[in-house]
């Protein structure tokens, strides 16, 4: 495919794996990896989909981060969607990954196959053409992902409101990116050397607002693409910036992001939403101004107040180390009920229930690691 | 299969009071976590649902969940517990037959390169040709939803005898239900058929051994993507037909020129990935495959990489996996390529004593990952 081979081309990543473990070496003459966490859960895909931990030397270890958009979304809010699902008159829509994350009691998928009207959209705008088609019946989009989606779901809305649709509202569980960072930042247990920025995120946001990063906490940033040589050129400057004593944010993915992000699109996120005083995550519990709501102006088309949803919490399992696993600070292995309560069949935490969180992967591809893979 | 498992694959207490810190030697306690997943792996998925789901028909764990719970439980026996892609049967003459059932609800009915009536008879056929035979006979039920245009139904049976000529099989008996409106979605088409299995032709998973290749016999992933696109609501438009057709003179061909093949099974639900998946477990092998080495167009390529869909597991209605001893792949590849069915055939990866079970990738740039078999459906992702 032109425009995606450049960036997955073989020798160009053998190079870059040969300076990471070059200058990793360097850095870790012990051997005691450096930790580095990919913030983006389309960062772990690529990862994955690419198999990069396996050319990684061992002193290198990235650790995935919470931006899973829908594996964070707490058990609460899936019984919340269920809920509202199961009414009537609805139709709920939802893009395809959500359908499968267990809340307290089941899944959308489970839902369905009850008899709620629960239909898979890849855009709000679908949603929204479904509303229009449907003027009998309640249409509810299931509002999901960080900065990278709201802007699609803003401009629902405000299409909504220019074309009269008063038959449409949105179920909003959008969330912000900086906060979870800060929270895990804050943690006194942290064992992380540096961060790869979200890429889709900070083509909205931009990326000035991660200075907190090296300033406050001392740990260099770098925003990267979603390609594997993109990933990999993030881990050499990152173990540069280490090397030459710098700590920074930096930018690799400058073919898409700048500094200050996409103005249009932060003016019609902050007209359309406003900050939650705080959000609960599934596996980092209760962070405050950490998701968006629907603004008073908006109130009308919000699913929350139009149909009074229970809002129950359903508190993550004692057992469950989720927090910790996303620090770094245990392996998932270490987790109490990994592998037994807790499998990719009956996730329990944020990290099994994606097939990219590191207890899931883990889960499937643990084994890999002891296996010598014969090359071709 | 309950009770049949450790103490611990179902977390009845283990950890629950998180007082297990520092049990035994810190050592080793992940090979020990390795193990036992490793253990409750090699067991059937187990089924664990009140209501059946969408997921329960998608070729993945979940559907070999709910066969095993509900169907092979009730009507255990051998040749059902093979869970072939069709029946081996032998006759009192001593002969052998392919016996094979299937139900066609694909949405929508007619697509890019095809209709359902196609599907019909192409899945059966190739079903039969997995086993070797030769498909002869094939028997048609309809069930119709009330109100169904009589000039569409003659249409995809129109589509069904063009198949069933193209292929040299014949629909020799059938079955006409019409239920309530709204009881189906339009029409539901179930096939079975019926083919000789030649003397000497013996196709079995047990039969794969280390050494051997894996082919694959042309551009994989078209059926599925144009069913989606099709389907209308991906607001993504691109010429891809779906590969639908039948398999059985190529397998005829294939067979002729490599008579070691040790086996054969037709990449549908759940794909490639699927198939491979099955065979290693089957057969108690590893397969390594080789991402530059698959054939895939490079507008499903395209259309999978901005679903977040992995071709792999895409359905295909005409291509088959074939197993074949190394000695006898360039011959079997330029049996398959001889054919218009199999002209874009490739050698797509290896069949390996480690590690058993498991499908591993090579990928392009060099590293590799395990191709799991899927839990439902693969569903588009947002991120």
């Amino acid at each position: 495919m032109r425009f995606v081979d450049e960036y997955r081309d073989p020798a160009a990543a053998r190079l870059a794996v040969a300076e990471i473990e070059t200058l990793a070496s360097r850095l870790v003459p012990s051997g005691e990896p450096l930790k580095f966490m990919e913030v983006c859960g389309g960062h772990t895909h690529t990862i994955y989909k690419h198999g990069i931990e396996n050319l990684l030397p061992s002193t290198v270890e990235l650790v995935h981060g919470p931006g899973c958009p829908v594996c964070v979304i707490p058990m609460g809010r899936v019984d919340d969607a269920i809920a509202v699902a199961k009414r009537p008159n609805v139709i709920f829509t939802s893009f395809g990954d959500m359908m499968r994350v267990p809340g307290g009691s089941g899944n959308l998928l489970e839902a369905k196959a009850q008899g709620a009207d629960v239909r898979m959209v890849y855009s709000p705008l679908d949603a929204l053409r479904i509303a229009e088609a449907n003027p009998d019946r309640e249409v509810v989009f299931f509002a999901v992902g960080f900065e990278t989606t709201a802007p699609s779901t803003a401009v629902t809305l405000l299409k909504a409101r220019e074309r009269g649709v008063t038959n449409f509202s949105v179920f909003c569980n959008h969330v912000t990116i900086v906060p979870p960072l800060k929270a895990i930042l804050e943690s006194p247990d942290l064992r992380l050397d540096g961060f790869i920025g979200p890429g889709h995120v900070s083509t909205v946001i931009g990326n000035r607002p991660y200075r907190f990063v090296p300033g406050t906490y001392g740990k260099p940033l770098v925003t990267a693409g979603f390609e594997p040589l993109d990933i990999l050129q993030a881990l050499v400057m990152l173990l540069r910036q280490l090397t030459e004593g710098r700590c920074e944010v930096e930018n690799q993915y400058t073919r898409a992001v700048t500094d200050g992000g996409n103005r249009k699109a932060l003016e019609i996120l902050s007209q359309v939403f406003e900050l939650r005083p705080h959000f609960e995550w599934r596996g980092l519990g209760f962070i405050s101004q950490s998701a968006l709501k629907l603004s008073p102006e908006f109130a009308d088309l919000d699913a929350e107040l139009r149909f009074a949803v229970p809002g129950v919490r359903v508190a993550d399992p004692k057992a469950c180390q989720c927090g910790e696993v996303l620090k770094g600070v245990i392996k998932p292995w270490e987790c109490k009920v990994f592998g037994t309560a807790c499998t990719p069949e009956t996730p329990i935490g944020t990290c099994m229930v994606s097939s990219e969180g590191a207890c899931a992967a883990y889960y499937n591809y643990g084994r890999l690691t002891k296996i010598p893979v014969k090359s071709a | 299969m309950t009770g049949t498992a450790g103490p611990d694959t179902d977390g009845s207490g283990a950890g629950r009071d998180g007082g297990h810190d520092g049990e035994g030697p810190e050592l080793g306690r992940e090979e020990v976590v390795l193990e036992r997943i490793e253990k409750w792996r090699r067991h059937r998925p187990r089924l664990k649902d009140e209501f059946v789901n969408s997921a329960h028909g998608a070729g993945g764990k979940a559907s070999a969940a709910l066969i095993d719970a509900v169907f092979v439980e009730a009507f255990r026996n051998k040749t059902l517990e093979t869970m072939a892609d069709a029946a081996v049967l032998e006759l009192p003459s001593g002969e052998r037959i392919a016996f094979s059932t299937d139900s066609y609800v694909v949405k929508p009915r007619r697509f890019p390169g095809g209709s359902v009536g196609h599907l019909a008879i192409h899945g059966t056929v190739n079903d039969l040709s997995m086993m070797g035979a030769s498909p002869s006979w094939i028997s048609a039920a309809f069930v119709i939803e009330d109100g169904f245009s009589v000039e569409e139904l003659r249409g995809i049976v129109d589509d069904m005898a063009e198949a069933a000529k193209h292929a040299g099989v014949t629909v020799v008996t059938g079955d006409t239900k019409v239920v309530d409106r709204g009881a189906a979605d339009g029409v539901y088409i179930t096939t079975a058929g019926v083919g000789v299995i030649p003397a000497g032709v013996h196709l079995d998973a047990r039969a794969i051994r280390p050494g051997d290749k894996v082919l694959v016999s042309g551009k994989i992933g078209d059926h599925g993507v144009a069913v989606m696109i099709a389907r209308g609501d991906l607001a993504l438009e691109a010429d891809i037909p779906s590969d639908t057709a039948p398999l059985n003179e190529l397998v005829e061909q294939l067979l002729a020129a490599a008579p070691g093949t040790r086996f054969l099974r037709d990449a549908t639900r759940g794909g490639v990935a699927t198939v491979c998946n099955e065979l290693a477990r089957d057969a108690e092998v590893g397969v390594v495959l080789y991402e530059h080495q698959l054939p895939i167009r490079n507008i499903v390529n395209g259309a999978c990489e901005i679903l977040g869909i992995d071709p792999l597991y895409v359905a295909n209605e005409g291509k088959l996996v074939a197993i074949v001893p190394a000695d006898q792949a360039d011959a079997a590849l330029a049996a398959m390529r001889a054919h218009p069915v199999g002209a874009d055939a490739a050698v797509i990866g290896d069949v390996t004593e480690e590690p058993p079970g498991i499908v591993v990738l090579r990928t392009g740039l060099g590293g590799s990952r395990i191709v799991d078999m899927l839990v439902g459906d693969p569903l588009p992702r947002i991120c």
